[in-house]
C-alpha cells in the first residue's frame, strides 16, 4: 500500500535553525500542522479555563467565602464558559478533523489549504482578543475588565446601561472573529469530504469520522451564522443606537435568547458529533470488529443534525412561552434522544462478541459510554419542561452539561488524543502515565459532577458567587470542589506525559493499533504529501482488506 | 506472593464491580443525606408544599423511574459487554466480523420511540394543568417586579406594597385561595424560584409573565433569583410567608395603614426627608415617594433587609445605611456616610416604621 515515502524526505527538516522551523508553523498551510496547532492552542486554553474553574470552585467551597469578590467571580464563570466552548473544545475538535479528514479519505490536503490556515488564525486571534479584555476592557469608563455577562450574555445585561466599558465588546468581537474562522472550517470540511475522496471511496465507504464531520460542517454553517448575526446586532445596539435587544427602548430580551440558542443548541451537537466520531473509530479497533450498523449510525447522525435545529427553546422553558410552545420543544427534545440512544446501542453492539483490549483510548471511550448515557438521561429529565421549571438554571443543569461536555466530549477527546498521538508524533506515549491520567481524571470527574446534581435539586441556582449556610448545600459543594483537584492532577499527568513522550517516547511505527483506516497506511508522522501514491479503496476498512485478503470486507458491503 | 493468574482474572471484573459499588454508595449517600435534609430552610424540589411544585414532583418521580430503568438496563449492557468480551490472550484469530442487524436496529429504535411517547404524554398533561389553569374567584393577585437586586411586591387589589418578603394566604382545597403572580422587571432578567412552591418563571423587562402558587402548608419558604442579573445576583434572596387566612388578613390590614408618625423620632424623620433617601424610597404619608428602592412604610414588619442578605436589626440597619457594600457588595444603594448622631437618629426613625 502507500506506506512507502518519497525520496524527498531525505531532506532533514530538523536540522534547520529553530527560527525557520517556527516560521514554518506560522506560514504553514499543511492540514497536519494546522491540526496540531489547533490542538496545542486548545490545550493551552484548557489549562487557562481550568484555572478559572478552580477559582470558581474554591470560592464556593464554603458558604460566605471571601476568596474572590463577586465581580471577579462573575468574570470567571463568563470566561470559563466562553473559553471552554469556543477556545478549547471547538479548536481541539476542529484540529482533529483538520488533521484526520484528508488522511482518512486518502487526500493530500484539505480542499482549501489557505482557507484552512486563515480559519485557524481567526480562531486563534479571536481567543486572544477575548483575553485581551483583561487589559483593555476598562475602556474609558474604568468599569470592569473581563466580560461578566455570562457565556450566553443575556440581554439587556449586555446593554451599555448595564455593561459600560468595553468588556462586553471584547466578548462580542472575540466570538465574531472566531465564528468566521469556524464557518471557514465548516466550508472546508464539507468541500474536502465531498470532493477529495480517493478512488473507490464512495460516500457509503467513508470512515464514520468523515461522515460525522461532514454533518458537523453543515451544522457549523447554519448554527454559527445566527450567532454572528446576533453579535453584529448587539454591536449595533451598543455603538450605533440600535434597539434590537434594548428593552428600555422597546427591544426584546427574548429575541437575543432565540438568536443565541438557535446557535447554542446545535452547538452542543457540533461539539458532541465529532466526539461520537472518535468513539466510532476507536471502539471498533479495540474491539477488533467493524462498527455495528454503519448505515444506521450515519442515518442517526443525520437525524441528530436536523433535529438539533428544532430544540433550541428547551433552554428557554422558564421564559414564559405558551403551553403549546413548551409542548413542542418538549417533544423535539425527547425525540432527539432516540437517534442518540441508537448510537449508544450500536457502540455496545460493536463491543458485543469482540475481543476488547483496554488500552487507554478504549478506557476513555468506555467511560464516555457510561457517562454519556447518564448525561442523556438527565437530559431527558430536563427536557420534560415542568421538571425543567424546577431544574433549569440550577446546579443540576450545570452538572448535566458538564456530564455532556466533560464526561462525554472531553473523555472522547482524550481517547482520540491517545489513539492518534502515535500517528501525529511518530512516538508512543507512556501507557502507565496515561492510565494514571485516566483514573485520576475519572475519580475527579465523578466527585465533581456526580455530586453537583444534588445542590441543584436542593434549590441552588447557578452563577451565584456565594450562598447562605443552612440550606443543605455545604457538604455537596465541598465534595465537588475536592474533585477539581483530582481532575487538575490528572491534567498535569496528561501534559507531562505529552511532553515526555514527545521527547523520548518509543517509536510508534505506522500502525501501532493494527487498525483499518487509511491514516494508518502511511508513516508516523505522515509526510507532508500524506501518501506517496493516492490509495484506492474497495471497502470501509481498506487496511483490513490488505491484512485479511482471504476475508475482505468488500465481499460483504 | 500474589498468584498472577488470579490477579488478572480479578483485574478483569474488578473495574465494573468497583464501578457499580461506587455508584451504589453514591446513591445511598445522596439519598440518606438528602432525606436527612429536611426543615424549612432547605429548598428541596422533592419536598413540595404547593400545587405546581407537587404536580412537578409527581411527574419527576415518573421521569426518574423511567430514566432509572433505562439506566440500569443500558449500564448493565455496557458493563456486561466490557467484562465478558475482554481480550483473554494476546494472540488468536480476530473475532467474528459482524456488520449489523436490521432487526436489532429496528428494535432499539422502536422501543425508545415508545418510551418517548409515554414520557411526552405524561409531560403534556402537566404542562397543560399548570400553564392553562384558570384563575379562580378567591385568588390573590400580586405583581412581582424584579430589580437589581431585590424584589418588589404590589397587591393592586389590596393596596399593599412591600419588598423581598411575599405574604400569601394558605389555600384550603375546599376554598382555594391561590396566589397569581404577574412578573415584570425594572431592569435586567430575573427569575422567581421558590422550589417548594413552584418551578421558576423569569422576570423579563418589556414582557409580562405569569405564574401561580397554591400552597397547602403554613410556613416560610426560601428561594432566590435564578437568572443571572448582575453583580449581586447571589444575594437576591426571596422569602415567601404562607400565612393562615387570619394572619394574612391581619398582615394586609397593618400593611395598608399609613406609616406611623411619632414625635420622638422627628429628627430622624427630618434627616430621612432631607437627604438622598427619598429619591429612591417611599414612606406613605410623607414626602418620600421614590420608586427605585424598596418601600419602607412598614420596614420593621420584615424579618430581613437587603433582599434577605441580613436579619433586620438596628445594627445591620446602621451598617447597611453607612456602607451597603459591607453586606452586599454591588448593591445599588449608595453609602450614606452619616455622622454617628444622624445615623442613630435615622435608625431610630426607621425602627418606628412597623
Amino acid at each position: 500500500m502507500a506506506s512507502e515515502t518519497l525520496a524527498l524526505d531525505a531532506i532533514d527538516h530538523r536540522a534547520r535553525p529553530i527560527g525557520d522551523r517556527l516560521h514554518d508553523w506560522v506560514v504553514t498551510v499543511d492540514h497536519k500542522k494546522l491540526g496540531i496547532l489547533y490542538i496545542i492552542y486548545g490545550i493551552v486554553f484548557l489549562i487557562i479555563g481550568g484555572i478559572e474553574a478552580a477559582i470558581i470552585r474554591i470560592q464556593l467551597i464554603v458558604p460566605h467565602n471571601h476568596f474572590v469578590s463577586p465581580e471577579v467571580f462573575n468574570r470567571m464563570f463568563t470566561m470559563h464558559g466562553t473559553t471552554m466552548i469556543f477556545f478549547v473544545v471547538m479548536p481541539i475538535l476542529f484540529g482533529f478533523g483538520t488533521y484526520l479528514i484528508p488522511l482518512m479519505i486518502g487526500a493530500r490536503d484539505m480542499a482549501f489549504p489557505r482557507l484552512n490556515a486563515f480559519s485557524f488564525w481567526l480562531t486563534a486571534f479571536g481567543g486572544l482578543l477575548l483575553y485581551y479584555s483583561f487589559i483593555g476592557g476598562n475602556g474609558l469608563y474604568g468599569a470592569g475588565n473581563a466580560p461578566d455577562v455570562g457565556w450566553f450574555a443575556y440581554a439587556p445585561l449586555t446593554a451599555r446601561a448595564f455593561s459600560p466599558g468595553h468588556s462586553t465588546d471584547f466578548w462580542t468581537l472575540g466570538l465574531l472573529v472566531s465564528g468566521f474562522g469556524s464557518i471557514g472550517t465548516g466550508v472546508n470540511f464539507i468541500t474536502t469530504i465531498l470532493c477529495m475522496r480517493c478512488p473507490g471511496m464512495t460516500l457509503g465507504k467513508m470512515p464514520l469520522l468523515a461522515w460525522l464531520n461532514l454533518i458537523v460542517g453543515g451544522m457549523v454553517i447554519f448554527a454559527i451564522s445566527p450567532l454572528t448575526a446576533a453579535q453584529i446586532m448587539l454591536s449595533i445596539d451598543r455603538y450605533l443606537g440600535g434597539h434590537f435587544f434594548d428593552t428600555q427602548a422597546g427591544g426584546s430580551a427574548v429575541l437575543w435568547m432565540h438568536f443565541f440558542w438557535i446557535f447554542g443548541h446545535p452547538e452542543v451537537y457540533i461539539l458532541v458529533v465529532p466526539a461520537f466520531a472518535f468513539v466510532s473509530e476507536i471502539v471498533p479497533v479495540f474491539s477488533r470488529k467493524p462498527i455495528f450498523g454503519y448505515p444506521v449510525m450515519v442515518a442517526a447522525t443525520v437525524c441528530i443534525g436536523f433535529i438539533s435545529f428544532s430544540v433550541w427553546a428547551h433552554h428557554m422553558f422558564t421564559v414564559g412561552m405558551s403551553s403549546s410552545g413548551n409542548t413542542f420543544f418538549t417533544v423535539t427534545t425527547m425525540i432527539i434522544a432516540v437517534p442518540t440512544g441508537i448510537k449508544i446501542f450500536n457502540w455496545i453492539g460493536t463491543m458485543w462478541g469482540g475481543k476488547i483490549q483496554f488500552s487507554t483510548p478504549m478506557l476513555f471511550c468506555t467511560a464516555f459510554l457510561f457517562q454519556f448515557l447518564i448525561a442523556g438521561l438527565t437530559g431527558i429529565m430536563l427536557g420534560a419542561s415542568p421538571f425543567n421549571w424546577q431544574l433549569g438554571n440550577s446546579y443540576f443543569v450545570i452538572a448535566h452539561f458538564h456530564y455532556v461536555i466533560v464526561g462525554g466530549i472531553v473523555f472522547a477527546i482524550f481517547g482520540a488524543f491517545y489513539y492518534w498521538f502515535p500517528k501525529m508524533t511518530g512516538r508512543m506515549y507512556s501507557e502507565t502515565l496515561a492510565k494514571w491520567h485516566f483514573w485520576l481524571f475519572l475519580i475527579g470527574f465523578h466527585l465533581t459532577f456526580d455530586f453537583m446534581h444534588i445542590p441543584g435539586i436542593l434549590g441552588m441556582p447557578r452563577r451565584i458567587y456565594t450562598y447562605e449556610p443552612g440550606r443543605g448545600w455545604e457538604i455537596w459543594n465541598l465534595i465537588v470542589t475536592i474533585g477539581v483537584f483530582f481532575q487538575a492532577l490528572g491534567i498535569l499527568v496528561f501534559v507531562f506525559n505529552l511532553l515526555r513522550s514527545l521527547a523520548k517516547g518509543e517509536p510508534a511505527g505506522s500502525d501501532p493499533w493494527d487498525a483499518w483506516t487509511l491514516e494508518w497506511s502511511t508513516t508516523s508522522p505522515p509526510p507532508e504529501y500524506n501518501f506517496a501514491k493516492i490509495p484506492v479503496v474497495r471497502s470501509r476498512r481498506p487496511l483490513w482488506d490488505i491484512k485479511h485478503p482471504e476475508d475482505p470486507d468488500w465481499k460483504y458491503e | 506472593m500474589i498468584d498472577t493468574k488470579n490477579k488478572t482474572k480479578w483485574g478483569r471484573t474488578a473495574g465494573p464491580i468497583a464501578g457499580i459499588l461506587i455508584l451504589l454508595a453514591e446513591v445511598l449517600l445522596a439519598t440518606s443525606l438528602c432525606s436527612g435534609a429536611t426543615g424549612p430552610a432547605i429548598p428541596s424540589i422533592f419536598k413540595p408544599e404547593s400545587t405546581p411544585a407537587d404536580k412537578i414532583y409527581g411527574l419527576s418521580l415518573m421521569v426518574l423511574a423511567i430514566t432509572g430503568l433505562i439506566f440500569v438496563i443500558v449500564f448493565g449492557l455496557i458493563a456486561y459487554a466490557a467484562t465478558k468480551f475482554r481480550r483473554r490472550s494476546e494472540d488468536g484469530p480476530e473475532p467474528p466480523q459482524v456488520y449489523g442487524s436490521n432487526q436489532i436496529e429496528l428494535a432499539w429504535t422502536v422501543i425508545p420511540v415508545l418510551i418517548v411517547l409515554v414520557l411526552f404524554m405524561a409531560t403534556t398533561r402537566v404542562i397543560h394543568a399548570i400553564q392553562d389553569a384558570r384563575m379562580p374567584k378567591g385568588a390573590v393577585e400580586v405583581t412581582a417586579i424584579g430589580h437589581q437586586f431585590w424584589w418588589e411586591f404590589r397587591y393592586p387589589a389590596l393596596g399593599v406594597v412591600t419588598a423581598n418578603e411575599l405574604h400569601v394566604p394558605v389555600s384550603d382545597p375546599s376554598h382555594p385561595t391561590p396566589t397569581f403572580l404577574k412578573l415584570i422587571s425594572a431592569d435586567t432578567d430575573h427569575s422567581f424560584w421558590v422550589p417548594r412552591l413552584a418551578g421558576k418563571t423569569d422576570l423579563i423587562p418589556n414582557r409580562v409573565n405569569r405564574m401561580w402558587i397554591d400552597p397547602h402548608e403554613v410556613g416560610v419558604y426560601v428561594g432566590q433569583c435564578a437568572q443571572y442579573c448582575g453583580m449581586q445576583h447571589a444575594k437576591m434572596l426571596l422569602r415567601v410567608y404562607v400565612d393562615s387566612p387570619e394572619q394574612f388578613d391581619q398582615w394586609v390590614q397593618s400593611e395598608t395603614k399609613p406609616a406611623q408618625v411619632s414625635d420622638a423620632v422627628n429628627e430622624g424623620r427630618r434627616i430621612f426627608e432631607t437627604t438622598a433617601c427619598i429619591n429612591c424610597h417611599s414612606i406613605s404619608g410623607s414626602v418620600a415617594d421614590g420608586r427605585f428602592g424598596p418601600d419602607l412604610t412598614h420596614l420593621m414588619s420584615r424579618d430581613t433587609i437587603a433582599s434577605g442578605a441580613a436579619p433586620n436589626n438596628s445594627e445591620n440597619l446602621k451598617m447597611w445605611i453607612q456602607d451597603p457594600d459591607s453586606i452586599k457588595p454591588g448593591s445599588l444603594m449608595p453609602a450614606m456616610k452619616l455622622n454617628d448622631h444622624d445615623l442613630d437618629a435615622l435608625t431610630a426613625y426607621l425602627e418606628t416604621l412597623r
